[in-house]
């Protein structure tokens, strides 16, 4: 044991060993209140490692190469020694990320954790969420199918729509004039070492804001106001480690089932998580039928298609898109509300946002179909498509609820927050 | 000689004036570096020397059918249109956004009603002026390809569900916001053609 102190003491002397466990666990105080929505951001740094060593393993049998990648993702597929679970594991781990980091996301608008002070810290979240954007968007590409071609032509080419620089700039990304070996190679580039790279940073700069900060509660109120006297420890907030630690273990077993449970019975998840096309090699001179994103873009991909081209140019359509996701970074300035957390919200608040979950699940759902899934309204419509119609509604909606945000949590009827965490 | 002292002797002039041109200069070294950086991921050689003309024949391909070709990676449509095909293109231009072509997406030689050099013959980029998905054919007018009773014949985009008359003319009210391109190409002789290059030699 002493041996052991000694050791510890020599590191300590060279490099702030035992100071970084107390700031970052062992003396990082949480409050004692958190639930079943705090689960998720942990989660989604065990997904992040599990993409990273899969990822990893991935690239030792995979070939960026156009006349090469799709039977190498079939040679992981079949020949290589459970080449099938890890490349399953990498693909639903994809899927999952997104679903762990959204209810993160939904996590932070139900008791405000964007507001005062931890609006940097919802910003390098926002930066992340972008970044594994990019990420899967690259990494779709890799396997070389049908889905794969035409939706990395379809992206690329919201580019192009960018007035005046809009041809050159999809042409310097794609490196060819359609989506090609040369686009295949520098999208490998940047799914394995450019973005990854820029994500962990942003991972690192997250954690850093909240511990800087402190982590917000579902009461919404800060734990930092009411210390103990002596110790100056917060009187609501309890070391990290050992207890949320412990907590967030039975979180990881949890989703482990739930993760283990798709990888082995359903890892296509019929057609939400690969898509069926996609198992058809990359054809540059034949459209599949009917192109649609992987689910998790398909809230913004709807709005895209809401918007009809104006001034021959489907510009509009793009920037709405483009809006649609950025508009996120500016809710820490949107809500004017008295309170932070939905516990003490009014009845408008939370209308609006249960309307704003509705509305993000309806345009999802309908970014995964055809436009005329529902057939068309009758001529007194001008036959104009069910499903485009109610798409536009639901981008509407879509919008005002930040458009709107400043008043409507200006005038809701808060109720008082308590001085201390409830149980 | 402690700090106070140093600071004394110095120009501060002399000290402003160097950090200013030593970051400058820096400056445009780290922008200099940045131009072999992002030209590095233009289109190679290789893929501009692939963009080279392509010489079809259409001998074969008989009234009211189609093939495609391949020009610099993009599928080149060349379909041979009946009379009753090109009889009802003027029925459309109450349809179309753009009955007389009046958008840059031909050549100046294929700027009229058929938007070809000959009506019969309609040579397009298979490119969806939206975003880039190549329509399918649903060249039967009338129900046959399940486009509806009072569909004239043409293209549909399925990624979309933007929709062309017969000379790749789009729709009002589809998101593509432009009619289809018309690539340069010209007759070598009754049944070749160059496409990539006009008669000029371009």
């Amino acid at each position: 044991m002493g041996k052991l102190k000694a050791l510890l003491g020599w590191i300590d002397d060279r490099f702030p060993l035992t100071a970084n466990w107390k700031a970052h666990l062992s003396e990082y105080y949480a409050p004692k209140n958190f639930n079943f929505w705090y689960f998720f951001g942990s989660l989604a740094l065990l997904v992040l490692v599990m993409q990273i060593v899969t990822g990893i393993l991935l690239t030792m049998h995979y070939k960026p190469d156009a006349t090469q990648a799709f039977a190498s993702v079939e040679y992981i597929m079949r020949d290589v020694p459970w080449g099938w679970l890890i490349r399953y594991m990498h693909s639903t781990g994809a899927s999952m990320f997104f679903i762990v980091v959204y209810l993160h996301m939904f996590r932070g608008l139900l008791y405000g954790s964007y507001r005062k002070p931890r609006e940097l810290l919802w910003l390098f979240g926002m930066l992340i969420y972008l970044c594994l954007m990019a990420e899967a968007f690259f990494g779709y590409l890799l396997p070389w199918g049908q889905m794969s071609y035409w939706g990395a032509q379809v992206i690329v080419n919201l580019f192009g729509a960018v007035p005046f620089v809009g041809p050159d700039l999809s042409l310097w990304i794609r490196g060819d004039y359609v989506v090609s070996d040369a686009t295949l190679n520098r999208f490998f580039a940047f799914h394995v070492i450019a973005v990854p790279l820029v994500l962990l940073g942003l991972v690192a700069a997250h954690l850093l804001a909240l511990h800087e900060v402190g982590s917000n509660n579902p009461d919404g109120i800060e734990i930092k106001k009411k210390k103990d006297p002596k110790t100056g420890i917060p009187l609501d907030g309890i070391p990290f480690f050992p207890y949320y630690v412990i907590k967030d273990i039975v979180g990881v077993v949890v989703f482990l089932m739930v993760f283990s449970a798709i990888l082995f019975f359903a890892p296509e998840m019929g057609g939400y998580f690969l898509e069926h096309n996609n198992f058809i090699p990359a054809d540059p001179l034949k459209t599949p039928p009917h192109i649609a994103p992987v689910w998790y873009f398909t809230p913004f991909y709807s709005i895209l298609r809401a918007v009809p081209p104006m001034f021959d140019s489907q510009f509009p359509g793009v920037v709405a898109m483009g809006v649609s996701v950025m508009i996120f970074f500016l809710l820490p300035w949107l809500d004017r509300g008295a309170v932070k957390s939905i516990r003490y919200r009014g009845t408008i608040y939370k209308s609006a946002l249960a309307i704003f979950v509705v509305a993000f699940l309806v345009l999802g759902y309908l970014g995964t179909e055809p436009t005329n899934v529902w057939g068309q309204f009758g001529p007194w419509l001008g036959n104009a498509e069910r499903a485009t119609v109610v798409a536009r509604v639901f981008t509407i909606i879509y919008f005002l609820f930040f458009l709107l945000m400043p008043w409507y949590t200006k005038i809701d009827k808060t109720r008082p927050e308590p001085e201390r965490v409830t149980s | 000689m402690d700090w106070n002292m140093a600071q004394s002797n110095v120009s501060r002039g002399k000290r402003r004036f160097l950090i200013a041109a030593s970051s400058v200069m820096g400056g445009v070294a780290g922008a200099a570096v940045a131009v072999p950086f992002v030209m590095s991921m233009t289109p190679s050689a290789r893929a501009r020397a692939a963009g080279a003309p392509v010489e079809v024949d259409i001998s074969k391909v008989e009234p009211g059918m189609m093939i495609t070709v391949e020009w610099r990676g993009k599928p080149v449509w060349i379909v041979h249109r009946t009379p009753e095909m090109l009889a009802s293109l003027p029925k459309m231009d109450g349809e179309v956004a753009d009955p007389k072509s009046k958008v840059k997406q031909q050549p100046d030689y294929a700027k009229n009603e058929n938007r070809s050099i000959k009506p019969e013959y309609l040579v397009l980029v298979g490119i969806c002026t939206h975003l880039g998905c190549s329509p399918s054919q649903k060249l039967a007018a009338g129900d046959a390809d399940g486009m509806g009773s009072n569909w004239p014949g043409g293209f549909f985009c399925p990624c979309h569900g933007s929709k062309f008359d017969l000379a790749g003319r789009v729709f009002k009210g589809v998101p593509a916001p432009i009619n289809l391109e018309v690539p340069p190409y010209a007759y070598l002789s009754d049944t070749r053609l160059i496409i990539g290059a006009d008669s000029k030699g371009a």
